[in-house]
């Protein structure tokens, strides 16, 4: 990172909204819930100032459909949530995905499952990257690790929907979202791209465009179901995004995301001043899942370590990535209990044979 | 504790000013140009009863910004100082509010305890509902992680435009504190 005047000290939280309307967005519609509020309160304070909308909706249903009906319109949207929102939001999210509409979901996770608990956890992976609500559709999602990186993705999150005609999530948790540190906010970028397909009204000047995700005839589904894993195929082919850290060398290899990698790579930083060789796969996109990388990781090192705050729901995609070539190890917490880089170390250890 | 970082917890009631006094500290750290982290509880606590923080000052890359084992801890309560005095490493050192906290039993040797009577100096001083940026001034003046010119800076960008007037006063409260004699 950059040092200088220029760095600035924000909440994950409220970094995100920043960096939502310096990339253009205008619509925020949301329904509060801990620990992502300072997401939605941000907005609710900033959006009257730059002329845009914040809209505190009835429910994260009501929400969700709100970004939907935005979204049509070709709008830079956004909501916001935490894990029991984001259960509530799927059936909408389904919709979105079902009418080819690009839109900016944060999933900022919290324990469970069901109410859980408010605390810090990554418990959402399998349902944000198998299935964000019924049918055959993927949404992008990305998981930052630094409050930096919460404001970068943001801006790649809406470009990248826009250009698949996806939603994106980004993938945050209590911890991300609640802590502070220093970031550079990247040169102001307006929304570029057109949308040709947007319900915007046009006069009779042209043929009228038709939002939906209802097809009655069966040959017709499935024929836009095709043309969908067609771009699917497009975002698994040229979207994955991994960060590697000091793997050249590495014989064990911990893999984790987001808050988890944060901890994983000062285990790793341990390890190697007791003379282990570790490093770190960290994944930045969770779908598509950085399989071109890890795979050819798996190649040359000799053990995986899944670190993460949740049960494994990592574990095989990580196996499947190396097509299970390589023994892959798993170290959780989950009620939102942070795993502490000792722990990690403690593991790392063990596997090393110390 | 390594040279390069410093992790603290600052712990006690909420409203005390304690998420306020780890704001400057980490401010302080970034106007230094280091490395830093703020993480806040957010639990159940925080409607109610102890309000705490986590931070880190370093050179590098901060990892987990959760402190589990601190270099400095800085206490407004017994509840706190009892939940954090057996977690600060060996050679740490712990700053406490002895006009709020008394501290009873043995104390550990292998820190150093600097206690304060913050909130009774801040209501002869008449710096009434600051007694956590006189406790600031004395760590930051005997933990020297980040310069005192740093941290009076830093209080500037954490004290909000429409609480100028109160700038002064946080400045000197930081400076009775760096000054009060151990």
């Amino acid at each position: 990172m950059g040092k200088g005047a220029e760095r600035v000290l924000m909440k994950g939280n409220e970094a995100l909204a920043e960096a939502a309307i310096q990339a253009g967005c205008r619509h925020f519609f949301g329904y509060p819930i801990t620990p992502q509020t300072e997401l939605s309160a941000y907005m609710s304070r900033q959006m009257p100032k730059v002329g845009g909308i914040y809209l505190q909706a009835e429910s994260e249903i009501a929400a969700i459909n709100m970004v939907l009906g935005a979204a049509s319109a070709g709008l830079r949207v956004m909501t916001s949530s935490s894990s029991p929102g984001i259960s509530l939001k799927t059936e909408g999210i389904s919709y979105l995905a079902g009418s080819d509409l690009p839109c900016l979901i944060v999933d900022i996770m919290r324990a469970g499952p069901g109410l859980g608990g408010i605390q810090p956890a990554q418990g959402d992976y399998n349902q944000v990257t198998k299935a964000p609500g019924h049918g055959d559709f993927h949404i992008l999602v990305f998981a930052p690790s630094s409050v930096q990186e919460m404001v970068d993705l943001v801006f790649l999150a809406f470009d990248r929907a826009e250009e698949y005609r996806v939603p994106a999530m980004i993938l945050g948790d209590g911890l991300l979202g609640q802590m502070m540190e220093p970031l550079v906010f990247p040169e102001r970028k307006e929304e570029g791209r057109k949308k040709p397909w947007a319900t915007t009204g046009h006069q009779n000047s042209r043929p009228k465009n038709i939002v939906n995700s209802l097809y009655l005839k069966a040959n017709l589904l499935e024929e836009k179901n095709r043309e969908r894993q067609q771009r699917y195929e497009k975002i698994i082919e040229n979207e994955q995004r991994s960060e590697e850290y000091l793997t050249e060398d590495a014989e064990i290899v911990v893999v984790a995301y987001g808050a988890s990698a944060r901890i994983a790579r000062s285990a790793v930083n341990s390890a190697r001043e007791k003379g282990i060789k570790a490093g770190l796969f960290r994944p930045i996109t969770l779908w598509p899942y950085p399989k071109k990388a890890l795979g050819a990781l798996g190649e040359k090192v000799k053990q995986f370590l899944c670190v993460e705050m949740s049960m494994g729901q990592m574990v095989d995609d990580v196996k499947l990535s190396t097509s299970c070539k390589v023994p892959v190890a798993f170290f959780g917490r989950c009620g939102g209990i942070i795993p502490t880089p000792q722990e990690v170390l403690a593991e790392i250890e063990k596997l090393a044979g110390r | 504790m390594k040279s390069k970082d410093c992790n603290m917890i600052f712990a006690g009631f909420g409203g005390q000013g304690i998420l306020f006094s780890g704001k400057v500290m980490a401010y302080a750290g970034l106007i230094d140009d280091k490395e830093v982290s703020w993480l806040p509880s957010y639990g159940p606590e925080m409607r109610g009863g102890t309000a705490n923080c986590s931070v880190c000052i370093s050179d590098e890359p901060v990892g987990s910004p959760l402190v589990v084992a601190p270099d400095v801890l800085v206490v407004m309560n017994k509840p706190s100082y009892d939940k954090f005095i057996d977690s600060v490493v060996p050679g740490g050192k712990v700053f406490v509010d002895s006009s709020l906290v008394e501290l009873t039993g043995e104390k550990r040797k292998d820190i150093e305890i600097y206690e304060l009577p913050a909130t009774k100096l801040s209501n002869e001083e008449h710096l009434e509902g600051i007694a956590n940026m006189i406790l600031l001034g004395k760590m930051a003046d005997k933990v020297g992680i980040v310069p005192m010119e740093a941290v009076l800076k830093a209080v500037e960008k954490c004290v909000p435009a429409r609480k100028a007037h109160l700038l002064e006063h946080n400045k000197r409260a930081i400076e009775l504190g760096a000054n009060y004699a151990d």
